[in-house]
């Protein structure tokens, strides 16, 4: 092995790391059938790899080696709790058979994981825990990324995030999580909170404006790439597919949400031009694996369909706004709520005209969840205005102006409310 | 980030127009392509038939000329690509050198150029340049 540079070998194990590190967990929590062990194991054989490779050059096998480590340290901790406890004799034996099932590292070991990846995306998605710290065990050791990099893309210290990795691991101990993948019923429901998870660090990473950490964007890069493996492992799910196909084509706005000047471009108005035909292929395609499966659609599907609709429309005026109203309809049964309500009622002012949308907006009025929502007035002030209702339209622009904390929006719905005084 | 993983394989610069790899060689790449899937980092990928049967049209004083395959005075030619989506230069390279190649084979890994990247040119350029762009990424 010819001897890199210092710096080459470390930005080696680093991309290594990224790549190899959830195999790495995954196969030690096999052994040890606990996901913090597992990643402290890790952790110690990141820190051999960083003490030796600059040395004696990256082994031509990084990721074997990495495991092999792992494994002999955790086969030491197993065989010091046996002497520590001679009372678990169970401990004992699944100490024996795990010696004698440590497969040959030269060729095995990047090979059937996925069985463990899959338990390992599903423990650290665990409903047991609240959302913060499922999501930050799970860019810990599913994503590869630091946990500096992690606190730096949601904006907390370093030390919270740690904090908040730290309290995830005992959390899952506490509470005798089993390191398994879930079946039946059970399954359908934390496979939920999984995709919840992914989709809760897109749209964090979505939602980054132009002054934020470099590193916030990265959050949906991770997202698509974490959906994109658990499509793999889990191809038999269409709403994997789904989320994959919804993420997929929202990110190939990226280039057009966001004017020169840093201001959010809403849809309608993006130059489709610059969105990225690639993804939107690769969207299309998971789409199209989701509805293979021939199963009902799900809310991911849905909105993946409906983000398709604005992805196949080469303009904005080509728009199937009746196809979307429909799949709407159908996402209002799926996973009501009065914000699929509101995007309901616009979709359907868009297929039929504004009197059909203001026939939907109405009762939203009385709902308590959208009483401080300020695209609830802004919406109806639009219908209204189209409908030449101008002045009710201009009082209506006004409420949503006042409504909201973002200063060009505000300058926005103003501007549209003095047009209507006119 | 995304890069291109291009497999130059030494010798395809006079390979037959109807040859056809080794199926063993087909079924370990088939393997490694499966891994960048299961990974979540590629985005496409192709093969190419030989440089015999293609061709290669050159310039001189802006008067193309036109060349049938084999190129007997090519070097390197290239036998396919991979595009993949990494977070550095660093783990694009640590894939390629994951990937089980023969003897002969070299992969040049290259960072796709965006849009972005052009920071010369005005605006109205830069647009088109995106425009076609995104319709050449279509299929």
């Amino acid at each position: 092995m010819a001897p890199d540079s210092k710096s080459d070998v470390h930005s080696a194990i680093d991309a290594i790391w990224r790549m190899e590190q959830a195999k790495v967990i995954a196969a030690i929590a096999r052994m040890v059938r606990d996901v913090g062990t597992a990643e402290e194991l890790a952790q110690d054989a990141l820190v051999m790899a960083l003490e030796r490779w600059p040395i004696d050059g990256v082994p031509d096998r990084p990721a074997a080696w990495l495991t092999q480590v792992a494994k002999r340290r955790a086969l030491d901790r197993l065989r010091h709790r046996k002497m520590a406890d001679k009372k678990h004799p169970e401990l004992g034996r699944e100490l024996e058979e795990q010696q004698d099932t440590v497969p040959d590292y030269d060729t095995a070991l990047d090979d059937d994981v996925g069985d463990e990846l899959l338990a390992l995306i599903f423990t650290a998605c665990h409903p047991v825990l609240p959302a913060e710290q499922r999501i930050a065990l799970t860019l810990r050791v599913m994503g590869g990324l630091t946990t500096d990099e992690i606190a730096r893309a949601f904006l907390v210290p370093e030390p919270t995030m740690a904090q908040r990795i730290v309290r995830a691991k005992r959390g899952l101990a506490d509470s005798k999580v089993p390191f398994m993948v879930p079946r039946g019923m059970d399954r359908t429901a934390r496979q939920g909170s999984v995709l919840e998870v992914l989709y809760l660090v897109f749209n964090e990473g979505y939602t980054a404006s132009a002054g934020d950490d470099w590193m916030r964007p990265q959050l949906c890069n991770e997202a698509l790439r974490l959906g994109r493996t658990l499509a793999e492992l889990a191809p038999m799910e269409p709403e994997v597919h789904g989320l994959v196909a919804l993420m997929e084509i929202q990110a190939s706005r990226t280039a057009a949400r966001v004017a020169a000047d840093g201001a959010p471009v809403l849809l309608l108005e993006q130059n489709r031009a610059r969105w990225d035909q690639m993804l939107i292929r690769r969207g299309l395609a998971a789409l199209q694996r989701a509805a293979a499966l021939g199963k009902p659609s799900g809310q991911y599907v849905l909105q993946a369909e409906i983000a398709a609709c604005h992805a196949r429309a080469r303009q904005a005026d080509e728009t199937d706004w009746q196809r979307i109203a429909k799949l709407y309809d159908a996402l209002a049964e799926v996973t009501p709520s009065p914000v699929v309500e509101l995007n309901r009622a616009v979709a359907h002012s868009m297929a039929f005209g504004p009197q059909a949308g203001l026939q939907l907006v109405e009762p939203l009025l009385q709902e308590p969840a959208l009483q401080r929502y300020h695209l609830l007035p802004a919406v109806r002030a639009d219908l209204l205005a189209k409908l030449g209702r101008m002045e009710e339209a201009r009082a209506e622009f006004e409420r949503a102006a006042g409504m909201t904390r973002n200063e060009r929006e505000r300058t926005l719905l103003l501007q549209r409310a003095k047009a209507c005084a006119n | 980030m995304r890069f291109m993983m291009l497999m130059i394989p030494g010798g395809y610069e006079t390979a037959a127009p109807d040859a056809l790899p080794d199926v063993k060689h087909v079924a370990a790449m088939t393997k490694f392509n499966e891994d960048l899937q299961k990974a979540g980092v590629l985005l496409a990928l192709d093969g190419l038939h030989p440089p015999s049967s293609g061709a290669r049209v050159s310039f001189k004083a802006g008067k193309p000329k036109v060349t049938d395959g084999p190129f007997a005075e090519a070097k390197e030619v290239l036998g396919g690509y991979w595009m993949i989506d990494v977070k550095s230069r660093a783990e694009a390279i640590e894939w390629a050198k994951k990937c089980p190649a023969l003897d002969n084979e070299v992969i040049e890994v290259r960072r796709v150029q965006e849009v972005e990247d052009f920071t010369n040119l005005p605006e109205p350029l830069k647009q088109r340049v995106a425009k076609v762009e995104s319709v050449g990424k279509k299929q």
